[in-house]
């Protein structure tokens, strides 16, 4: 398990998950917590009669920003500067961290409270506070979870998913010293209760993440559902907000589509809970000090891709993970990244070196679960097809790559499959090559090689005595027939 | 009409019985049925693997032979995704506007096997007798590229004798995706013991679906446990009669 920021080597996708799988308690967690979701987002969406329009709505607004991303950055720059808070510009993780730490030294703070946020998960921000003797308090519930067991989030909106109540328990007895604590919920959240309560009154600098950034307005949004968010947001003196430069949209009023697409894909609420916005630093009331770092970290490269640019439409909603009959199978530890599931199979790919990551596009069975229920309307499969195209040619730049299996394999069935004639020979010269392999139950049930993957679980039917364009031919022409 | 038969690369070779259901529904029902023997492959498995550039010829190919028919008909819904959903940005790619118009002009005359019959053809009943147990596999592309929503249980509902179990867990792939089942084969194999569970639950001797790449997989499975759960192209079911 990496976070993008680092420059470890991961396993492959298929290794990862051929390990995961073998986790029955994780893939009973995983299938029980996408089905709840899943099942609440299709009654919640299922509900409003303009729902379509609503994702054309959303994927209108974002496409929208994209192309203007220049313009909104600056403008919400200008706006948030007069209402009294300060925008820092990071190109990448290190300078993100930097800046970030630079703010915490400024208030000799060795101690920060953190509100639930990818972005610093994708910077491993906790890693290079620490690094300079500063602890950082995870403040969101399962967040928490995540940081007391030594974990990474393995969902982008529920990100302890994989843990179950029993795990949760056990995590919090050994790292709280809880030796009597109880088994119901309301026993392990009263123990996060008064873990946290007092943290949030003595820690005074909270580092958030953002929903949205209101160019208009200079606003910073957060959409939550336990408040801690928000107690975060009021009780520090200092705010600091990362953000990646993309979360920007126009209006306010853009707020009323993806306020309703948001929370109804993400939790299949109607609502989140708590929906904050935060516009610069009153006087008096809550934060005096208020900082947005707005992060590039390879998103700008993306944004000149055309196919791929539809990528940084997303808003983070999770929807797709729910759906995706992969990361359902895996949870989100196989992909080795902390955007997992279908959107992070093609947005990692992008933020980081593709050959470090090229068996994330090829993560996916492209049956579309995704690009259905995605509220701003990522064509998803479009995009891991796209990036499949980048891996084939990276990989055929090297002669090890034109050499290997996959390549020779394919360049031969371009080959055959280019004329009739010579599909037809591929037929018979198939009927003869498959004798040794077809076992007494008339069915090959081993193959070599990279075709053994199919008969690990499954097996295949030899070919026919006859093809159909062989009984084609043999065929009379009949008076209404077409034989040729 | 003149109908012409683009039987697919792997129904071709794997499974010949479907393209003879095909033909036999399609000429019970008055029409003339062409097979044109150049044909080979809509370039769906290069194109989704990554070999784009490699799947341009085989586009290139198709375009050619069935440029000037009245109609193509497809037992496979994942191959008319390939030409509705790719064949059109693949053409704009090679920046050849001659060729992007002739795709632009020809995708629109091709159809799956079960939405010609209805769609174009306007049947529901093509008079066929099957007194089995079935239930139906929506395949990936069939539910959401082509979105055939209820029209193979439309033709279903009128087949003598046959009584169709629901499937639970509908919209849930299969997992055999094309190369991802080799690439990916044991995400693969726990997609598919799912789905496996799922046909077996409903007790059906026959599970049908308008792609057999979908019904080999399952198979696949449902052979490996010697089970004696069958899978039928939804043509073969269309063409049986009444013995």
């Amino acid at each position: 398990m990496s976070d993008l920021s680092s420059s470890n080597r991961h396993p492959d996708f298929p290794t990862a998950a051929k390990v995961l799988l073998e986790d029955s308690q994780l893939r009973k967690n995983v299938k029980h917590a996408t089905d709840v979701i899943s099942g609440k987002r299709a009654s919640v969406t299922g509900e409003l009669p303009d729902w379509q329009q609503l994702r054309e709505s959303g994927s209108r607004i974002r496409e929208h920003v994209l192309r203007h991303l220049d313009t909104y950055l600056v403008q919400f720059e200008e706006a948030l500067t007069r209402a009294g808070g300060k925008v820092h510009w990071a190109a990448d993780a290190d300078e993100a961290n930097r800046i970030a730490i630079g703010l915490v030294q400024a208030h000799s703070a060795d101690e920060v409270l953190k509100i639930k946020s990818m972005t610093s998960e994708e910077i491993g921000l906790n890693r290079a506070l620490a690094e300079v003797g500063i602890r950082a308090y995870e403040t969101d519930l399962a967040e928490l979870i995540l940081q007391l067991g030594k974990e990474k989030p393995s969902h982008i909106v529920v990100p302890a998913l994989h843990k179950n109540r029993q795990q949760v328990r056990e995590i919090f007895r050994r790292e709280m010293g809880l030796e009597d604590l109880g088994h119901r919920p309301e026993d392990l959240t009263a123990a996060a209760r008064s873990y946290l309560r007092e943290r949030f009154l003595r820690v005074p600098v909270a580092i958030s993440g953002a929903n949205f950034l209101i160019a208009e307005t200079g606003g910073v949004c957060i959409v939550e559902s336990e408040g801690n968010g928000r107690m975060c947001l009021t009780l520090p003196k200092v705010l600091i907000a990362i953000a990646g430069i993309e979360k920007v949209i126009p209006r306010f009023q853009d707020l009323e589509v993806l306020l309703q697409t948001l929370p109804r894909s993400a939790t299949g609420e109607r609502m989140n809970p708590y929906n904050s916005v935060w516009t610069g630093v009153h006087p008096g009331d809550g934060p005096q000090e208020f900082h947005v770092i707005l992060l590039d970290n390879g998103r700008s490269g993306i944004l000149h891709d055309d196919e791929a640019r539809q990528t940084l439409k997303c808003i983070r909603c999770a929807a797709c993970q729910n759906a995706c009959p992969v990361y359902r199978q895996t949870g989100g530890h196989a992909y080795g990244s902390v955007y997992a599931g279908p959107i992070g199979a093609i947005l990692t790919p992008q933020l980081r070196p593709l050959r470090e990551e090229a068996s994330l596009p090829y993560a996916s069975s492209l049956c579309g679960a995704c690009y259905e229920v995605c509220p701003v309307k990522i064509d998803i499969p479009e995009v891991l097809i796209h990036l499949r195209g980048k891996v084939v040619r990276e990989e055929q730049s090297t002669l090890a790559g034109k050499l290997g299996i996959w390549n020779l394999g394919m360049q031969m069935a371009a080959a055959v499959l280019e004329d009739g004639g010579r599909l037809h020979a591929a037929q018979r010269l198939g009927r003869l090559a498959q004798k040794p392999f077809v076992a007494k139950s008339g069915f090959i049930e081993r193959l070599p090689f990279l075709l053994s993957g199919w008969t690990k679980t499954r097996d295949l039917a030899p070919l026919p005595e006859e093809s159909f364009r062989e009984w084609w031919a043999k065929r009379p022409v009949r008076k209404n027939g077409g034989g040729m | 009409m003149r109908v012409s038969l683009f039987i697919t690369c792997y129904n071709d070779t794997l499974f010949p019985q479907t393209g003879k259901a095909v033909v036999r529904v399609l000429e019970k029902l008055g029409h003339q049925v062409e097979f044109l023997p150049a044909q080979t492959c809509c370039g769906q498995m290069h194109w989704n693997t990554g070999y784009l550039r490699e799947a341009v010829p085989l586009i290139r190919h198709f375009v050619d032979l069935f440029r000037d028919v009245e109609a193509v008909c497809v037992p496979s819904s994942s191959c008319v995704a390939m030409i509705r959903d790719h064949y059109v940005k693949a053409a704009r790619e090679t920046g050849d506007q001659g060729f992007l118009a002739e795709v632009e002009a020809l995708t629109p005359r091709v159809f799956e096997f079960s939405e010609f019959l209805v769609k174009k053809l306007g049947v529901e009943d093509v008079g066929a007798t099957y007194p089995h147990r079935v239930t139906y596999h929506a395949s990936c592309h069939s539910l959401r590229s082509l979105q055939l929503g209820d029209i193979p249980f439309r033709l279903l509902r009128q087949v003598r004798g046959i009584e169709l179990v629901d499937l639970q867990g509908l919209d849930q792939c299969c997992g055999f995706g094309g190369t991802f089942a080799i690439k990916n084969a044991d995400v693969s194999s726990a997609m598919l013991a799912e789905k496996a569970v799922s046909v077996l639950n409903t007790g059906a001797e026959v599970c049908t679906a308008v792609d057999n790449s979908c019904l080999m997989h399952l198979y696949g499975s449902l052979h490996r446990q010697r089970t004696f759960t069958r899978t039928a192209h939804l043509a073969e079911i269309l063409a049986s009669e009444a013995s």
